[in-house]
């Protein structure tokens, strides 16, 4: 895992979400943050590593770090 | 001293939780060495899972209340107030309709979730829904005089209670419209979040193809923005606009800001651990239901199930044994797919759901369930 100092002004942790999931927590995280805030998303689900770039594509948010990790992964999202 | 027992909410999890604390501790409450008291703001009991159905005219809005007195053992007081302030560091609540802060020993948050159209402009103007009753009720008027047009369902709240209930609408207003003649002058349109139409990959992959054979169409990655009532557009974050005739919203869901102000969570969710249920911020603090941020789904089984692990766990910190009662992510959810067919979903943390083939069995199944539920906000089932 490459290790980041980004300072996220919320951590969602969906290790362990089987429903709803990973990106809805983070998508309900962003909705509710200010504009350009970062929110870190924790997730277990390997999906993520897909689901979360893909949603970043369509939206104007950044996602500006991945941290791979063996037991779970983390993004970094700026608000746009 | 009387030991202290405070539960606050009386939904599902607050019911059951009362009733479960009666039956373990009754000769201690009897005793008067430990008193349960379950705070509600209302004096009724309401069973959320009634108002799907109200919009199709099957259920009306009381068939999902009770008296909360009448279900809750007599052992336990209940209280109609509301809870203003919680301090965690001097364990002391304070209710609106008393001048002194109360202590409790034991202190259990199960607040629910409450909605918030509000946040997304043009919302409350603009959309219907059937997840409060008076949502339901104003959604079964438009629906009765709706014949033709787009028929928007837009799930736009992240995390909102029962997510299966989003893909059981469309299923059941495609086959009731189907049945009352109306479906060739109706599209129907369902939008969700992400990539796939339900937040669970496995759900998903099972209600896409029934989706595609019901003629439903999808628009995923889809998180509504905006609402122009005037154009009757509702337009995503990812800037995508659709136009609708009928607006079906899944509103933004909150936590009551009581969590926050306590320094508990943010917007209204506890943070804590997903297997004991503990609040991560306080001690002697649980929380349970749509209050705990556990990542499960928001829904009435999860309350009952965790309700009993925090009883369990209450119950032998009272004893002075260590708690050992765990929560393993324990979800059961009926799924309508039409006006007499369902189908059926159980996981936990470790198992994944597998949707079993939609039967008119489990239609009826569920059908039952809802009216057996009295005897679980009762504790017998």
């Amino acid at each position: 895992m490459s290790e980041t100092d980004i300072e996220p002004a919320k951590t969602v942790d969906a290790r362990g979400s089987a429903c709803p999931g990973p990106l809805m927590d983070l998508i309900g995280a962003v909705r509710s943050a200010e504009s350009g805030a970062v929110v870190r998303l924790l997730s277990d689900n390997e999906r993520s590593l897909t689901d979360v770039p893909e949603w970043i594509d369509e939206t104007d948010n950044d996602l500006l770090a991945t941290e791979e990790g063996d037991d779970h992964h983390a993004f970094y999202v700026e608000k746009a | 001293m009387t030991e202290q027992i405070v539960v606050v909410g009386g939904g599902t999890g607050g019911a059951v939780l009362a009733n479960d604390l009666a039956d373990r501790l009754g000769p201690q409450i009897d005793a008067g060495e430990v008193a349960v008291t379950l705070v509600n703001d209302g004096p009724d009991h309401v069973y959320k899972p009634v108002w799907l159905y109200v919009p199709f005219g099957q259920r009306e809005p009381e068939d999902g209340r009770r008296r909360l007195r009448d279900l809750v053992d007599d052992r336990v007081a209940v209280r109609v107030d509301r809870v203003t302030d919680i301090d965690t560091e001097a364990k002391q609540v304070r209710y609106h309709e008393a001048p002194d802060p109360i202590d409790y020993d034991h202190l259990v948050l199960a607040t629910g979730s409450t909605l918030a159209p509000e946040e997304i402009p043009g919302l409350v103007a603009g959309g219907h829904n059937y997840y409060s009753e008076s949502g339901a009720e104003a959604l079964r008027e438009e629906l009765l005089s709706f014949t033709e047009g787009h028929l928007v369902l837009s799930v736009v709240g992240t995390p909102h209670m029962c997510p299966a209930a989003p893909l059981e609408f469309v299923f059941m207003a495609d086959d009731w419209l189907r049945e009352r003649g109306l479906r060739e002058d109706v599209d129907i349109t369902y939008t969700y979040p992400i990539q796939r139409v339900h937040g669970n990959p496995h759900i998903a992959e099972w209600a896409q193809p029934l989706m595609d054979e019901r003629d439903i169409g999808t628009e995923t990655l889809f998180n509504a923005e905006s609402v122009d009532t005037d154009a009757g557009t509702v337009t995503s974050m990812e800037g995508t606009d659709l136009d609708y005739d009928l607006l079906v919203a899944i509103p933004p869901h909150r936590g009551i800001d009581l969590i926050a102000e306590s320094g508990l969570g943010d917007d209204g969710w506890v943070d804590v651990d997903k297997h004991t249920l503990e609040a991560e911020a306080a001690e002697d603090v649980y929380a349970l239901g749509d209050a705990a941020a556990t990542g499960v789904p928001k829904a009435g089984s999860v309350a009952h199930y965790q309700a009993g692990v925090v009883g369990q766990r209450i119950a032998s910190e009272v004893r002075g044994r260590p708690a050992t009662a765990t929560y393993d992510g324990k979800t059961l959810c009926f799924i309508e797919t039409g006006m007499d067919a369902a189908s059926f979903v159980e996981f936990d943390y470790e198992h994944p759901p597998s949707p079993a083939p939609p039967s008119e069995k489990l239609h009826w199944s569920k059908l039952a369930y809802n009216e057996s539920y009295w005897l679980t906000a009762r504790g017998l089932l």
